[in-house]
């Protein structure tokens, strides 16, 4: 440990080290974050909450990570001080993007694998980004004091996999701290340092941007070229925007202000900008007095890949659904929505999301954070719909899709790499085979371990994928996958009816081969969901007018309470009362009163539910 | 497990009612409800407040001694809260003596209770008095004594005349005990009433129509028939839960309902609210007709309900703490409402509804109501009586789907 970390601004590169850590949930690198805040005596011991770094409340329930932070540590080795800067990486592949740029930021990486679990699918994704930003790997298997530990063999399954030798890898624990002075020493030894030059325009490259509700929005940044000073107007490069720096300095992990940043630095800014729209992940900043000619490259705006609408389950509640909204957004450049109605919902928002998790956090968030009862549709992806007279129609909600005459329809595909014990290949490929997926390759990892490769529509991901392998893999099989174009494909819009009357809310598009399926499941679903009405309910399902299901819900014939109940009309009052209760959150379809639990059971079905990835 | 008390505001211990409540009590009808909370055995379906005699355990056969001069201590209170001020009930049109089992009680017992009810209050000329008896507590000799102290009617708990029903009902007496029943009830002059139930997991139609069949054939001249209802706690919803049991069907107790209807009908009893068939106006339980016309009652016992004026309150339940409220000179009230407008109306169509003379449409709560013409459209209100008589009633169909009326007219 050092006693005095070398001060922001000053710091010469090669004394500086910006590394991350790579690894699968739960293999233990919130735990691995804390005992370096603890060893190089940034957090003491008595300030230490577990997981320090993961300052989300939903991050600290779930264990994941959502937004990047980054710390920056002293260390001094072999006599000679170093400013260490950890950035700690969102975990998921909805977060792909975010990912990336903050390996970018780093020269390093720790790849941190469970040595009771090897390695797992997100492991391998973020080890392929890691390397295409040429970092410096560093290979550690945790979790050594579990009796489960198995390192020699995932050393040999790591060893294979990077091309080092097995007794290459490192072996930590996090949880009891043995091994992690050795790591440390180790990242100052192999993680380059940054190189970059000082006299050249400042060019510093946004790797998150997060909304604090007192100091509007935090950006961080890793300086490459030049420096950032307090006080300097700076200039946004892809949205052209300048700010005046309220704010420079370094997180450690508690915001300290410093004189500065220079060349090979990470620190934060704060401009007083109110949105992250204004201060957007992958941007280059430069000085506005001295602007840089080119940016540092790789800015992508957020393209959402999944959409749904959202809606208030009490219809009184769209305002501060809206409100919410807002607000989220201050905090999510990912987040698109804007108003929807649905006949059958009422009125709420057409939300996109980066993917499944980010859905399901924002939808998580609205209910805890504001407190908003929500119903949420069936997640769609983006479809590419041309019709015969060549117009080409953007479809994100079943409803847009077009009446007329088709004549190509294409859907998102994604490149998803799954690992597995060998025993499942077959059950694997069943599956995938049944979700339309196309076999790209597969290698054995080790003996009993397998990789397979697949190309598999996004919309086979978002219906029901991922729940289908756990449950086929006991599991065992982890999933992680990435955008990869988009294909054409035979689709269809099945519409269900009730009595007659198009319910917007259960249109789907399908694969012509699922359509029928897909018919009679919904309708088998509604038919014991919505209550018997005082008629008979025909509920169908069809494509275009033609009927492929139907199912009925019988008349009610009793609707009474005929039993004794003397003189207790309080009971049967209140009874009345609940009942009255119940019919408020009753949405029409006609004249066919469908419960808003209905709903939510038949839209929830679609495991959404990815928690465990 | 008796069922839950509703929730409430506290009442006093006092007992004592707001003014509002008795402003007017001399002029509305008044009964008398008494809860007897004992039974032999529990029914496996029953959540009524009943106390099986074993589950009171040691010294009960004490307590349920002294249980007639409890009651007797809380119609005492009753007469203090109700003649405050000018204030003053009439003389009571109805009582009900029911339970659990009343007739568990000596004959001599309830005898005293009738007398302690003229002694406060006075009988109206021609009241109605009625316990509950279940068919094997009956005796020739014990329906004598009953008449002779003023009772005029008896409720016999018959639920089935068929041997497997009533198994699966738990029920103590056999087919036979209810006729037997029958015969020592009228020997006496007492007016008689049959309780059954239908919809008993493996009733079929024919079963039904036996139990209808055999109870007419004691020719009665009131029936109750209820659907058999899955109270929660009971062993019935252990054993549906487990499987054990069937539960009973909506559909199958409709059909039961119609059938209960049409055979009734025929032997000329007539529905007049719709669990209960008179053969005339006259043979009606005029106290119950009070529960569902909002008249004034105050029920004394345990768990007991109460209505006046717009104030409904309800006993403890247990006979321990009841006894114990009592023998503090305190009202063993557990919790009370005063009822709001909307509460009233709301109760006013709940109830009203159910009543073959249904509600009028051109005053009280339905006055203004939009929802008549799509009721007769689907067949849920009688046309004609709505057009010409300007009374909202209920067809056959329609008292099979009352809660889906009464939802549409309040919701
Ligand atoms: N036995 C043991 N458990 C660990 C170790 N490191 C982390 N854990 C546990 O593994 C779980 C996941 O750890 P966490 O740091 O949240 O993992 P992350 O999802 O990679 O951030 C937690 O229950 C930790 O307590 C370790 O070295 N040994
Ligand atoms: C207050 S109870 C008691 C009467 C008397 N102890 C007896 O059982 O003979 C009045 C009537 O309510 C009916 N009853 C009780 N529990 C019921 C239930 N769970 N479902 C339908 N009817 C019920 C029975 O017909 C019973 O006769
Ligand atoms: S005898 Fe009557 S009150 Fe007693 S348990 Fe049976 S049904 Fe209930
Ligand atoms: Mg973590």
């Amino acid at each position: 440990m050092a006693r005095t970390g070398l001060p922001p601004h000053g710091t010469p590169p090669d004394r500086i080290r910006n590394f991350c850590i790579i690894a699968h949930i739960d293999h233990g690198k919130s735990t691995l974050a804390d005992r370096m805040l603890q060893l190089t005596g940034v957090v003491d011991g008595r300030a230490m909450r577990a997981q320090y770094l993961d300052r989300m409340d939903i991050e600290r329930e779930r264990g994941i990570t959502i937004k990047s932070q980054a710390v920056r540590m002293p260390w001094e080795h072999d006599g000679v001080t170093y400013a260490l800067n950890m950035i700690d990486t969102p975990g998921h592949v909805d977060f792909t993007y975010e990912v990336s740029r903050s390996l970018a930021a780093c020269e390093g990486a720790v790849l941190l694998v469970d040595a009771a679990q090897g390695i797992e699918a997100q492991t391998l994704a973020n080890l392929y980004l890691a390397m295409e930003n040429d970092l410096a790997i560093i290979p550690v298997l945790n979790k050594i004091d579990l009796p489960a530990a198995q390192p020699q063999k995932y050393a040999a399954e790591l060893a294979g996999l990077i091309g080092c030798e097995p007794e290459d890898c490192l072996q930590v624990s996090g949880k009891t701290g043995e091994g992690v002075e050795a790591l440390i020493a180790e990242i100052v030894r192999q993680v380059p340092h940054p190189i970059g030059d000082p006299t050249a325009p400042a060019r510093a490259m946004i790797f998150d941007s997060v909304y604090d509700t007192y100091r509007g929005v935090v950006t961080y940044v890793r300086v490459i070229d030049g420096d950032l000073n307090p006080r300097e107007r700076i200039l946004m490069m892809s949205t052209k925007v300048t700010h005046e720096l309220l704010e420079i300095g370094v997180s450690s992990p508690e915001p300290e202000p410093s004189k500065g940043l220079g060349v090979g630095e990470v620190g934060y800014l704060i401009t007083g900008v109110k949105d992250v729209r204004q201060s957007r992940v992958g941007d280059t900043v430069t000085n506005a007095s001295k602007p840089a000619k080119e940016s540092l490259g790789g800015y992508r705006d957020p393209k959402p890949m999944v959409f749904s609408g959202l809606y208030p389950i009490d219809g009184s509640d769209y305002p501060d659904l809206r409100d919410a909204l807002d607000r989220l957004k201050l905090n999510d450049a990912a987040l698109a929505f804007e108003p929807e109605t649905s006949a059958a919902l009422g009125f709420g928002f057409r939300c996109g999301f980066l993917g499944l998790l980010h859905l399901e956090i924002v939808r998580e968030r609205l209910e805890r954070e504001f407190g908003l009862d929500l119903i949420s549709t069936q997640p769609t992806v983006v479809y590419e719909v041309t019709l015969e007279d060549k117009r080409v129609v953007t479809v994100t909600n079943p409803s847009e899709y077009p009446d007329g005459k088709i004549s190509e329809v294409r859907e998102p595909v994604v490149r998803a790499t799954i690992l597995a014990p060998s025993e499942f290949i077959g059950a694997i490929m069943e599956l995938c085979q049944g979700k339309r997926g196309a076999l790209r390759g597969m290698d054995y990892l080790s003996e009993d371990r397998v990789e397979m490769r697949y190309t598999l529509p996004l919309a086979e991901i978002v219906y029901d994928f991922f729940d289908q392998l756990k449950s086929r893999t006991r599991g065992y099989a982890s999933l992680d996958y990435e955008p990869d174009g988009d294909q054409v494909a035979d689709l269809v819009k099945v519409d269900i009816l009730l009595q007659g009357e198009q319910v917007d809310a259960f249109s789907s598009i399908v694969h012509k081969d699922k359509a029928y399926g897909y018919g009679v499941l919904m309708a088998g679903k509604l038919r014991k969901l919505i209550p018997r009405q005082q008629f008979e309910v025909p509920i169908q399902a069809a494509i275009g007018s033609r009927i492929i299901a139907r199912e009925t819900i019988r008349a009610i014939r009793k609707d009474v309470l005929a039993k004794c109940y003397g003189g207790d009309i309080t009971r049967k009052r209140k009874l009345l009362e609940k009942q009255k209760e119940g019919k408020k959150r009753m949405k029409m379809v006609g004249r066919v009163e469908v419960p808003q639990e209905a709903f939510i059971a038949a839209l929830s079905s679609d495991p959404t539910d990815q928690k465990n990835k | 497990m008796p069922s839950e008390l509703p929730d409430g505001d506290p009442a006093p211990p006092s007992g004592r009612l707001p003014e509002s409540a008795l402003a007017g009590l001399g002029t509305r009808p008044f009964g008398v409800y008494l809860h007897v909370p004992f039974c032999r055995v529990r029914c496996g379906y029953c959540d009524f407040n009943t106390y099986a005699l074993p589950e009171l355990g040691e010294g009960s056969a004490g307590q349920v001694g002294g249980f007639v001069d409890e009651l007797l201590r809380e119609l005492d209170l009753a007469a203090g809260v109700l003649s405050q001020g000018p204030h003053h009930p009439p003389p009571v049109h109805t009582v009900f003596i029911g339970g659990g089992t009343p007739t568990l009680l000596p004959a001599a017992d309830l005898v005293r209770l009738v007398a302690g009810i003229r002694r406060r209050w006075g009988l109206a000329e021609g009241a109605e008095v009625t316990t509950e008896a279940n068919p094997d507590t009956v005796t020739a000799a014990g329906m004598t004594a009953l008449a002779e102290g003023g009772v005029t009617r008896v409720s016999l708990g018959m639920q089935s005349a068929v041997p497997h029903v009533l198994d699966t009902l738990e029920r103590t007496h056999d087919p036979a005990a209810v006729a037997r029943a029958v015969a020592a009830a009228r020997g006496a002059g007492l007016q008689v009433s049959l309780d059954l139930i239908y919809g008993t997991p493996g009733e079929s139609l024919e079963d039904w129509r036996r139990s209808l069949d055999t109870a007419l054939a004691l020719e009665v001249d009131h029936v109750s028939a209820y659907a058999l209802v899955v109270e929660a706690g009971t062993r019935l919803a252990a054993q549906v839960r487990r499987g054990q049991v069937a539960a009973p069907d909506d559909d199958d107790e409709a059909a039961k309902y119609e059938l209960a209807d049409a055979i009734l009908t025929a032997a000329g009893l007539q529905w007049y609210e719709v669990s209960n068939w008179a053969r005339t106006p006259h043979d009606r339980c005029r106290h119950n007709v009070g529960y569902w016309q909002g008249a004034d009652w105050w029920g004394a016992g345990p768990g007991a309900h109460s209505h006046v004026g717009g104030v409904r309150w309800w006993n403890v339940k247990h006979p321990t703490a009841y006894a114990a409220r009592l023998a503090a000179g305190h009202s063993p009230a557990a919790a009370r409402e005063v009822l709001t407008d909307d509460q009233r109306r709301d109760e006013r169509v709940l109830l009203g509804v159910r009543l073959v003379d249904g509600l009028p449409l051109d005053t009280g709560p339905l006055a203004g109501t939009g929802q008549v013409a799509g009721l007769i459209a689907d067949g849920l209100v009688d046309g004609p009586a709505a057009i010409g008589e300007r009374q909202l009633r209920l067809t056959l169909r329609g008292r099979l789907l009352a809660d889906t009326v009464v939802r549409r007219l309040l919701g």
